[in-house]
């Protein structure tokens, strides 16, 4: 996915079109990620800013949640499951598996850019698990060659 | 001839399983054939392991195919998927869908529609009964759908079991100008997806349910808090809450009347504890997601310090057939009459995943018995004690894929 090259204007931009809702943070930050791909630290005080809120409130809410990567992500994102349902049919194997092929442990990014492997704790596809997440499309029922299609298909 | 009808369910768990491309194949197929086909993308039945699972009608029978895969279309159609689907000889073919043993077991309120109707489509909804609810409850007016609520015992189904219509009055009787409704759709835990399920498959019981909540106790917004790793609840929910505004079931004149009611989807954003309801309220108001200390209750202030109803989605989609079908029908149900003890009579919904066997003709024994033995554990768990204890259990979904890799480590989270 290509994202925009950060600008305290477009930012700008984003926080004005979210200032009809209540409560538009959360909403704000999302766009923001969408948009440059992940919240930079310079975003902070724009939004804090536009929404009269002191910029250690907005701090303190992007790093409050997991979702609001604060570095970019690689090219392709894979997420796997991590979370019980998973586990009890064997995810960590798997874990280990992609981490070794794709060269990454959990939660990092390949020095390349190429690739960010990071866990998820439920996609809610636990009847179909283990399930993954390359980025955004979902794929239950994961076994030793989904993790290669995977990888190769982060190699390409 | 009319075009024949092929539905592939876009519930999230069919499609991780490729629901998608055999959608495509079979799109793919029909032309080649030169058959003219309605493809219906249509929710769950709850049948996971046998997702996706294709169903083709045939004078008014759905006849089921599953788990089907992309490679599997090309022969499914050349056994006469399209053209005879009763009589296909294929290793996929159950029969008629509605006669598998898994479903004749159930009496389904909640999840009624879900798994047969197309979850975006108004039309279909109401012409499966949705929206009944709502035309009662605009007859019963505030205070009588309360009553009705209240009568009808339904208890919260996030997990607590607080009675719903005590939680309703107290909002009804808070003096505010401004009153909320909630819905906690961050369905955390590992194991649980019926939630999922519900939003995927049949979002307009959510919507309705939320607009008989602000219509009983005079709240004219509501906000849906959903998790964003459930992407495709979060799209179906927000097109369904479009085609309600643009038909006049929310708005400032719901169905006509004086009463407004304004739905918004809200994404949370990975952290877990906003299943809890206080913090919850505290991310919908763009905070970080910190418990509050209780009292005061939501009830009396809530989002924005203002009353809001707060409840689960199982709880909300339960209203409009308590609405519809009047509060004492939840009591003479046949699973009612087996928890004639209880004080909750409504149904609850259980999930169940991993190391447990779909039912079949041959395996129906080992599957009872797998079952209870899944259930056993399951009532062991604390969230699980509450419903089994407040609820009979309405064993809705069952999840199952016999596991491959059990001599895998067990979970050390």
């Amino acid at each position: 996915m290509r994202h925009e090259t950060f600008s305290n204007e477009r930012t700008r931009e984003i926080v004005s079109s979210h200032l009809g809702l209540e409560g538009p943070l959360l909403p704000i930050l999302h766009a923001v990620r969408e948009t440059f791909g992940y919240v930079p630290e310079a975003a902070v005080p724009v939004i804090a800013e536009e929404l009269n809120l002191s910029r250690a409130e907005v701090h303190g809410v992007v790093t409050f949640y997991h979702d609001f990567n604060r570095a970019p992500h690689g090219r392709h994102v894979v997420k796997i499951c991590r979370a019980e349902a998973c586990q009890s049919v064997g995810v960590e194997t798997l874990v280990a598996h992609a981490e070794r092929s794709l060269g990454v442990s959990m939660g990092e990014t390949s020095p390349d850019g190429r690739v960010t492997l990071e866990p998820i704790y439920c996609l809610g596809l636990c009847a179909c698990a283990p399930a993954a997440m390359v980025d955004g499309r979902i794929i239950g029922r994961l076994d030793m060659e989904a993790i290669d299609e995977i990888v190769a298909e982060v190699d390409r | 001839m009319s075009a024949i009808k092929v539905f592939v369910p876009c519930d999230a768990a069919a499609i991780a399983c490729g629901a998608d491309s055999v959608a495509e194949a079979i799109l793919s197929e029909a032309g080649k054939a030169g058959v003219e086909i309605k493809l219906v993308r249509n929710g769950s039945r709850g049948m996971l392991w046998l997702e996706p699972l294709v169903e083709v009608e045939a004078d008014g029978v759905r006849y089921g195919f599953g788990p089907v895969r992309k490679r599997d279309v090309a022969a499914l159609v050349a056994a006469g998927l399209f053209t005879a689907p009763a009589s296909v000889s294929h290793d996929l073919a159950i029969g008629v869908v509605s006669e598998h043993p898994f479903l004749t077991a159930q009496q389904r309120l909640t999840f009624a529609r879900c798994g047969i109707t197309d979850p975006r489509s108004l039309d279909d909804y109401l012409a499966h009964g949705g929206y009944k609810g709502l035309a009662r409850a605009l007859e019963l007016g505030s205070a009588g759908i309360v009553a009705e609520v209240t009568k009808s015992g339904l208890r919260g189904r996030g997990g607590a079991g607080f009675p719903t219509g005590i939680k309703w009055k107290t909002v009804h009787d808070a003096k505010g100008t401004q009153k909320y409704i909630v819905c906690n759709a961050d369905e955390g835990d590992s194991g649980t997806f019926a939630d999922r399920m519900i939003m995927e498959g049949d979002p307009f019981e959510l919507i309705e349910g939320m607009t008989i909540a602000g219509i009983a106790v005079g709240a004219t917004r509501g906000y849906i808090y959903c998790r964003s790793e459930y992407p495709h609840a979060i799209s179906t929910l927000r097109a369904a809450i479009g085609t309600a505004r643009a038909n006049g079931y929310l708005g400032p004149k719901v169905n006509g009347t004086e009463f407004a009611f304004e739905l918004e989807v809200r994404e949370g954003a990975g952290a877990y504890v906003c299943g809890e309801e206080t913090s919850l309220l505290e991310s919908l108001e763009g905070k970080r997601g910190l418990v509050r200390a209780k009292p005061p209750l939501p009830a009396h202030v809530g989002l924005f310090g203002k009353p809001t109803i707060i409840n689960n989605v199982l709880s909300l989609t339960a209203v409009p057939h308590i609405l519809a079908d009047g509060a004492d029908a939840m009591r003479t149900t046949a699973w009612a009459a087996r928890a004639a003890r209880c004080r909750s009579r409504s149904p609850a919904t259980s999930s169940m995943a991993a190391c447990s066997r779909p039912p079949s003709a041959s395996r129906s024994a080992i599957w009872s018995r797998r079952s209870a033995a899944v259930r056993c554990r399951a009532a062991r768990s604390r969230r699980f004690r509450s419903v089994a204890r407040s609820a009979p259990i309405f064993r809705h979904l069952s999840l199952i894929r016999p596991s491959t890799t059990r001599n895998s480590p067990r979970r050390t989270r």
